[in-house]
């Protein structure tokens, strides 16, 4: 077994950045702190690909399966001598593979940056936070234990928290950073629950236990069940909460298009390739307690994630705001991978559906990383978000057109880009294990490929707007990462993820099912016809077809109104008949007695403090008139 | 013995009398030093009742008589000690009136 201790230093060294970028940054010119942020991204990317390249290519699989080892690992709080919290690295297939995804993404972002936020007040303190949020990340996915996993996802939580409200200044940022902190905690309450009760039933916290076959959780009949699902399957099904809520999954999504407030690299980092995927990470992480243990959990998961991709899919379609279409198609895509993970079993061919999550996932992060950046350089450009102050921008900004293009294309599924294999991989898992599912996938396949196409041409193509000044290509700073990356999102299909990244560690063959690949490569090119058809050129079709759908226009362009359902269940419910009585009880009862106390205190005193006089003849008097007071008073005890 | 024919009352009819003029003077005198002197008349008279109880109830034993020794001495610390404040007062207040001298208080 080879030594992979040295991968405690991917995590350390984003964090040894951000102390010294937050502690030193302001006494420097801005820039050394990004230079310094993105060199210290720059060698913990080193290290992941020098450990994927050890871990899949020069070790490779040990006895038909590749192992889960355990490189770091220390006992932090022991409670009994199977159930304690530690601290470790564990390195294992989907580890390695998001080792990779984040420190690719986050160094482009941290290149791309430098030249984003050029001249931006707080420079210093983005670079401190992008390199606190790329620890948190690392240390997330390389957790030994749940509870290790759990401190991390809070501080993902956090640095998201800092980075939306990154212009604080803006109320709404603070507010949406204020809604997504809110929203995740929320979600995180059901995370920590079923924390509690999988440790309680199965005394361990460790990955390891958890999922090895032989572990408490798959062999134990646990007895206690409630409304007909056993315990374990609760405690996963709260922890999936946990994980809808980072992952922005339905009910829970509506801090995601809010996020969109923080600037734009941070939306590319966080908001679209690492933290809101850490639910699947989590889901997948623990694939093997669901698949066997609880297959009514990995049903919610399943349903929740295809529910969401369309809903989400829908939304997207209306939306004017082109980040918010980008935020709105995440979601999507997300729910496409937790749908897959719902329809997938365990081992073999059977975990087609965890390989094709993770697929996704990789494939994603490159090509939606590459969508958002593009979009900033685009905002760049124009000093607006809306589509309709766009158009035609395909002559000025040439580089960001065609690598938006290809990222288009990727994600709608042409072959041969990478979108194409991990989604067809996905949609053969979902028509083998369940057709509502598939249904479901195959109709998102196409309205993903018609509003990836609406956004394309609306902004590309059409007539141009009168911009301030004319717009121009962005630097090469931030062309560099929007060309890697689009390489990425090229040839990362041609990956042999089956090889590598299963549900059991064994690996297996995957082909291309030509009943599949045939039909959804035809409904994303019809999605891209009416998309041309409606948006290429200025026409009228858009306006007349809104006009006579118009109930479920308005419902999508007003994102079904969530938003408001939750403002009126937390404002005229919550705050009126919970939160105000408690506030009244708070204030009239707790404080008042407290009042009270301190009232009679001061009153009293102020009533007696002249006896204080500083005139020593009185306090003479009273000593002795005291003295011969108490002389009489034992005299008069004694003598009875 | 000296104090042969002389009855104990007499002795703590001084001590009553010289222990009430020194209380007097120190609840009705304002000045430091009348009072410093007020509470030597009070020491004193305390010293007068310990001898006196000691001769006349345990003629063989000398404990009072020490006792009266250490107030003295006592007595002796304390006035210089009282006396080096009265002067600190003096330089602070230029007087050395009590009820010019009431700082502390509420």
């Amino acid at each position: 077994m080879t030594n992979y201790s040295y991968t405690l230093f991917i995590p350390l060294i984003p964090l040894a950045m951000f102390l010294l970028i937050g502690l030193t940054g302001h006494k420097f010119k801005p820039i050394v702190s990004g230079y310094a942020g993105t060199l210290g991204l720059t060698v913990a990317a080193f290290l992941s690909y020098i450990t994927a390249i050890r871990y899949f290519f020069i070790e490779g699989a040990v006895d038909g399966t590749y192992p889960m080892i355990k490189a770091v690992s220390t006992v932090w709080l022991r409670f009994t001598d199977t159930l304690h919290i530690d601290l470790g690295v564990l390195i294992d297939p989907i580890s390695v593979m998001m080792l990779v995804v984040i420190t690719t993404v986050s160094l482009m972002v941290h290149l791309y940056s430098l030249g984003y936020m050029k001249g931006e007040r707080g420079f210093a303190r983005f670079y401190a936070f992008l390199s606190l949020f790329s620890f948190s990340m690392l240390g997330l996915v390389l957790a030994t234990n749940i509870f290790q996993m759990y401190i991390f996802w809070e501080l993902v939580g956090v640095s998201s928290f800092l980075l939306i409200g990154f212009y604080y200044e803006k109320p709404s940022a603070v507010a949406a950073s204020k809604k997504a902190f809110i929203v995740t905690r929320f979600a995180d309450l059901g995370f920590l629950i079923g924390i509690l009760m999988l440790s309680f039933t199965t005394d361990t916290f460790d990955f390891k236990t958890l999922t090895s076959l032989d572990g408490p959780i798959i062999t134990s009949t646990a007895g206690a069940s409630f409304m007909g699902l056993s315990v374990i399957t609760w405690s996963l099904i709260f922890i999936f909460i946990g994980g809808a809520g980072k992952s922005a999954m339905f009910p829970l999504h509506i801090w995601l298009p809010d996020a969109m407030e923080g600037p734009t690299p941070v939306s590319a980092l966080i908001h679209a390739a690492t933290m809101v995927v850490a639910g699947v990470y989590l889901v997948a992480r623990l694939f093997p307690a669901y698949a066997i243990a609880a297959p009514d959990a990995l049903h919610v998961v399943g349903y929740v994630g295809g529910f969401t991709s369309l809903f989400a899919a829908v939304i997207a379609i209306t939306q004017i705001d082109i980040k918010r279409v980008l935020a709105f198609s995440t979601m999507s895509q997300i729910g496409y991978m937790m749908m897959s993970l719902g329809v997938s079993g365990y081992g073999d061919h059977e975990g087609l559906g965890y390989m094709a999550s993770m697929f996704h996932l990789f494939t994603h992060a490159m090509f939606k990383a590459l969508l958002f950046l593009g979009a900033g350089a685009i905002i760049h450009a124009v000093h607006s978000n809306n589509m309709t102050d766009m158009g035609g921008l395909r002559k000025y900004m040439p580089i960001t057109h065609i690598t938006f293009l290809i990222a288009c294309l990727t994600i709608a599924g042409i072959p041969p880009l990478s979108g194409f294999w991990s989604k067809d991989e996905i949609l053969a898992a979902a028509l083998h294990h369940n057709p509502i599912l598939f249904g479901i996938g195959f109709g998102v396949a196409g309205l993903t490929a018609f509003y990836m196409f609406r956004l394309y041409y609306n902004i590309f193509w059409g007539t141009d707007r009168h911009y301030h000044h004319t717009p121009h290509e962005a630097p090469a700073i931030m062309t560099f990462p929007l060309l890697f990356l689009a390489v990425a999102s090229v040839f990362s299909g041609f990956l042999p993820f089956s090889h590598m990244v299963t549900s059991d560690g064994k690996p297996f063959e995957a082909h291309t099912d030509m009943l599949v690949a045939i039909p959804s490569v035809v409904i994303a090119l019809i999605g891209i016809t009416f998309a041309t058809i409606m948006y290429k050129k200025p026409s009228t079709i858009p306006d007349r077809l809104a006009g006579s759908i118009k109930g479920l226009y308005k419902a999508s362009l007003n994102k079904f109104w969530f938003d408001e359902i939750y403002l009126f269940v937390t404002k005229r419910v919550i705050f009126a008949y919970i939160s105000r009585p408690i506030a009244w009880f708070d204030r009239h009862v707790v404080d008042a007695t407290m009042n009270l106390v301190g009232w009679t205190v001061t009153t009293a005193s102020n009533k007696i403090k002249g006896l204080q006089s500083g005139q020593l003849q009185q306090y003479a008097m009273v000593f002795v008139s005291s003295v011969v007071i108490l002389v009489l008073l034992f005299v008069y005890l004694i003598s009875k | 013995m000296m104090t042969e024919g002389i009855p104990l009352e007499y002795f703590l009819i001084v001590s009553t009398l010289m222990f009430f003029i020194g209380i007097f003077g120190f609840l009705t005198r304002k000045n430091l030093i009348t009072m410093l002197m007020s509470i030597e008349l009070i020491l004193n008279s305390v010293n007068i009742n310990f001898v006196a109880f000691n001769s006349y109830l345990y003629p063989h034993q000398m404990q009072g008589q020490f006792y009266s020794l250490i107030i003295i001495a006592v007595a002796a610390a304390e006035a210089a000690v009282a006396i080096a404040i009265i002067i600190n007062i003096y330089r602070n207040f230029r007087s050395i009136e009590t009820d010019k001298v009431d700082e502390m208080k509420y």
